[in-house]
């Protein structure tokens, strides 16, 4: 686990997620190809690109929903390309969804603190109380207040409107705490006067963590990020600061240009 | 002379032909819609009953019975389908198994009701009924009926889903719904009519079966079993793989019964956990 | 938001898995059969076993969406176990109900990492497969199991060693009866449990599970464990009680059954597998002088029926209309 066993000597313990090489394809249609991406500690990156470019397919990937056809997934330096999705989790990779994958029959409190009771290898127990674990729900009780789901977390999360619901996908992820966050559109569908809420609370969390989110609104981008990477066609164009990517022509042809025809 | 394995083999063939005319509809459909419908035997057996009354009845001719057997079971599914089976497609699959359960009961009760729980025989028509010899094989002149029949039935079907535009639109609802409906195929009309065309089907092969297998209220459960396995083992809305695992199912049925009766149904059982441990979506299964 | 919590997270979970008033007159009730239908024993134990069957399927796919279609196994397991326990080893009721929920929870073990493994129609297929292939199994070791004509001789001996089982019952449904509340308090402790919760999120979201760090197939495992021994229980009560053991124990219609009841009940609530195993039971009871095949017709139209108009049983039905009178 040393450095100095390392294979790749350019996968430093400075970064907190990298990949190198990582291509998928379904039959004749190349979704990721030969991505080499390199996030350091405490990153706030941006992954930006237009429709179909294989972004939330690069989330897949590195969080094991997917499994590449080559290439590999380091986390902190260790390979982690061969593990499962929760086992990832475990070592502090979390993600978000798109499209809200929660559990609607549970309370926002029932579901943060089954997170964080999985996180503390206490959900084999089928003797105990829930309550007996006083820190864990607590715990999870924290996470909820800090984002702002302190006072409706009793309802059953089907009922929770929206804009409450996009949090929620955020608190259970961080629920696993998490020392790499991807965030998949953490404000899809939530109106733009919300949608700067949402990213308040993603600005506001430990410059421990490492994040990188998909968003299409390029105001929340270059506000948010200290770092962008632009995806086409499944391959990273480029990549650099906001102020390298709002410069660079190319950028503005093949993303910007193309946004604004449509 | 022939040893007697090649004897299991055309009887197993044979069982297998019938197996694959009975489930290949619900294959197909389950394959379309995910629907798992465990009434489908239901309609075999009421294709067996409409075949019984037919010749016993009104004396009709054996051949005679068979379009009339397709068209009832395919009549019948259209309403049901219309009736029940629509409203249930996005529900769980519990939802849909405990429905189709309850339908299967239903149908076997009903059957109990007009014509009792004895085995409803049928006369053969007499070119149909004898069997020759052939190296010192066996051949059952209606043995080598169904494989004429289940040959027929797969090269229609082959033809209809690969060369007609319904067939286009099947495949392209099977392989993708979200993209077919995108395209602009009405999905739930292409599934109404698989569903009447499988389910019609299936009242063919219960009128074939009579003579093999037998007919009784309980037919839409002993048969079920079998139809389930062939579906699961050849892969859901796979035609080739049906056959293919209608045929294997047959011969090791077949030849269990020979070789090792006392095993009873056990071997195909068997066969079918084997398989789907070893491939969970089934020989030709994609998903 | 209304709601602004009034009280602390702890205490409002802990609150959730409280003792309500309602389940203490439930309970009490159970006692009744004793003094108002001294009559119909046999059938109250009868619906205990069920009830207890109920709960362990109850386990698996009201909590962790499991859908089983060959439960029977385990019960038959736990059957078969317990009546061989008492010609071969000794007639002792206790421990004869450990072999039956050992043995079944060992099978269900080994086959829990073949269930674990899948979801959806294959999943029906292959605990359909295994169920069908132990009732085959059972039925060709004649030797053993006694074949078509059931497994003969068991003889129990007193429970506790003071109480015989009677003609008219008194013994055999204190026991299950008993036994059931044991068991009952046991699933109630689970379903309140960490682990209880982690199923919950099975059933609710089986793709978010793996996000949030958790190992859905060794959950799966272990409540599949554990839901076979309950329905290996339930399987040595009914021969314990009975005295006999049939094929019929294996059977799909067994399967089908306790499906209905669960269904019928409501499932993924505790007290779902009791009531419809209750109102299941006696139903049959009332209309024995019908013949089978003209019974399921019934349970058919029923079946219908609760997924047309009440999708989550009758105490999804009850709790809707208590919930639509009370805000009223």
């Amino acid at each position: 686990m040393n450095a100095a066993a390392n294979p790749n000597p350019t996968v430093g313990r400075q970064n907190a997620l990298s990949t190198r090489g990582l291509s998928k394809s379904f039959g004749s249609l190349t979704v990721a190809n030969d991505i080499a991406l390199n996030l350091p500690v405490g990153a706030r990156y941006a992954l930006i690109g237009p429709n179909g470019a294989g972004k939330t397919t690069l989330i897949n990937l590195m969080t094991g929903m997917l499994a590449p056809n080559s290439g590999q997934i380091f986390l902190g330096g260790d390979d982690v390309t061969a593990l499962a999705p929760q086992q990832r989790v475990r070592r502090g990779l979390a993600r978000t969804f798109q499209i809200n994958t929660l559990f609607a029959g549970l309370n926002a409190l029932e579901a943060v603190t089954l997170a964080v009771c999985e996180r503390r290898g206490v959900t084999g127990r089928f003797w105990q109380n829930i309550a007996v674990n006083k820190d864990a729900i607590e715990e999870a009780y924290e996470i909820l207040v800090k984002l702002k789901l302190g006072d409706c977390c009793y309802q059953p999360t089907r009922e929770l409107p929206y804009g409450r619901q996009r949090l929620l996908e955020i608190a259970l992820a961080l629920a696993t705490k998490p020392k790499v966050l991807l965030l998949d559109e953490p404000a899809a569908g939530v109106p733009q006067e919300e949608s700067g809420d949402i990213f308040e609370v993603v600005a506001g969390l430990s410059d421990d963590l490492t994040l990188l989110f998909i968003e299409h609104d390029m105001h929340v981008v270059f506000r948010f990020a200290t770092h962008i990477i632009v995806l086409v066609g499944g391959a990273v164009f480029t990549q650099g600061t906001p102020a390298e990517i709002a410069a660079d022509p190319g950028v503005r042809e093949v993303y910007l240009g193309a946004r604004k025809h449509g | 002379m022939l040893p007697p394995v090649f004897g299991v083999l055309f009887d197993g063939i044979a069982y297998g032909m019938l197996l694959f005319v009975l489930s290949v509809g619900l294959s197909v459909t389950l394959g379309l819609m995910n629907f798992v419908n465990l009434a489908h035997c239901a309609f075999a057996m009421l294709g067996g009953y409409v075949t019984v009354i037919l010749m016993r009845d009104l004396h009709w001719p054996f051949f005679a019975t068979l379009p009339m057997a397709f068209c009832a079971a395919a009549l019948l599914s259209i309403v049901v389908e219309r009736i029940l089976y629509r409203r249930l497609y996005r529900a769980s699959d519990l939802d849909q198994v405990l429905l189709t359960i309850g339908l299967a009961f239903i149908s076997v009760a009903i059957a109990a009701w007009f014509f009792g729980t004895q085995q409803q025989p049928i006369t053969l028509p007499s070119y149909l009924h004898g069997s020759f010899n052939v190296m010192g094989l066996n051949i059952a002149a209606y043995r080598l009926f169904l494989i004429a029949i289940g040959i027929v039935v797969t090269v229609m079907l082959i033809v209809t889903v690969e060369h007609t535009r319904f067939g286009a639109q099947v495949r392209a609802a099977v392989d993708n719904q979200r993209m077919a409906r995108g395209l602009g195929i009405d999905v739930d009309r292409t599934f109404a009519i698989t569903f009447a065309l499988g389910s019609g089907l299936a009242g063919l092969g219960g009128a074939l079966a009579i003579e093999i297998v037998g007919l009784d209220p309980q037919f839409a459960f002993t048969y079920l079993v079998y139809v389930l396995i062939i579906v699961s083992v050849g892969g859901l809305g796979s035609i080739g793989g049906s056959f293919a695992a209608a045929c294997l199912i047959g011969v090791s049925d077949i030849a269990g019964k020979y070789y090792a009766p006392q095993l009873g149904a056990f071997l195909i059982y068997l066969v079918m956990v084997a398989v789907l441990m070893w491939r969970p979506a089934g020989l030709f299964g994609r998903r | 938001m209304t709601d602004i919590p009034t009280v602390a997270p702890q205490l409002y979970l802990q609150s959730r898995s409280r003792w309500r008033p309602i389940e203490i007159v439930f309970w009490l009730a159970t006692l009744l059969p004793f003094w108002l239908f001294p009559d119909y024993l046999s059938l109250a134990s009868q619906i205990a076993v069920a009830s207890l069957f109920a709960l362990s399927l109850d386990l698996i796919l009201g909590y962790a969406g499991v859908v089983s279609l060959g439960h029977a196994a385990f019960f038959g397991l736990g059957a078969y176990t317990a009546g061989l326990f008492s010609i071969y080893v000794w007639g002792e009721v206790f421990t004869g109900l450990i072999a039956g929920a050992a043995v079944a929870a060992l099978v269900g073990y080994a086959s829990s990492f073949i269930i674990s493994r899948f979801r959806h129609l294959t999943l029906i297929m292959i605990t359909l497969g295994l169920g069908l292939l132990l009732h085959e199994a059972a039925n060709s070791a004649g030797w053993l199991t006694g074949g078509s004509d059931g497994l003969q001789g068991i003889e129990v001996w007193k429970v506790a060693g003071l109480f015989s089982f009677d003609l008219y019952g008194v013994t055999a449904y204190s026991y299950t009866l008993g036994v059931l509340f044991v068991v009952f308090l046991a699933a109630r402790r689970l379903i309140n449990s960490p682990f209880g919760l982690a199923l919950r999120g099975i059933r609710e979201n089986f793709v978010r599970m793996p996000a949030i760090g958790a190992d859905s197939n060794s959950h799966i495992r272990k409540v599949y464990t554990i839901s076979a021994a309950l329905a290996g229980v339930a399987g040595a009560l009914i021969a314990q009680t009975t005295q006999t053991v049939s094929l019929e124990a294996l059977s799909f219609e067994r399967s089908a059954d306790v499906l209905v009841m669960l269904v019928l009940g409501g499932a993924g609530r505790l007290y779902g597998g009791l009531i419809g195993a209750a109102v299941f039971m006696i139903a049959r009871d009332q209309f024995s002088g019908i013949a089978p095949q003209y019974w399921y017709f019934w349970i058919g139209i029923l079946l219908v029926v609760v997924v047309m108009l009440l999708p989550n049983g009758i105490l999804g039905g009850l709790s809707k209309i208590f919930a639509r009178w009370s805000r009223r």
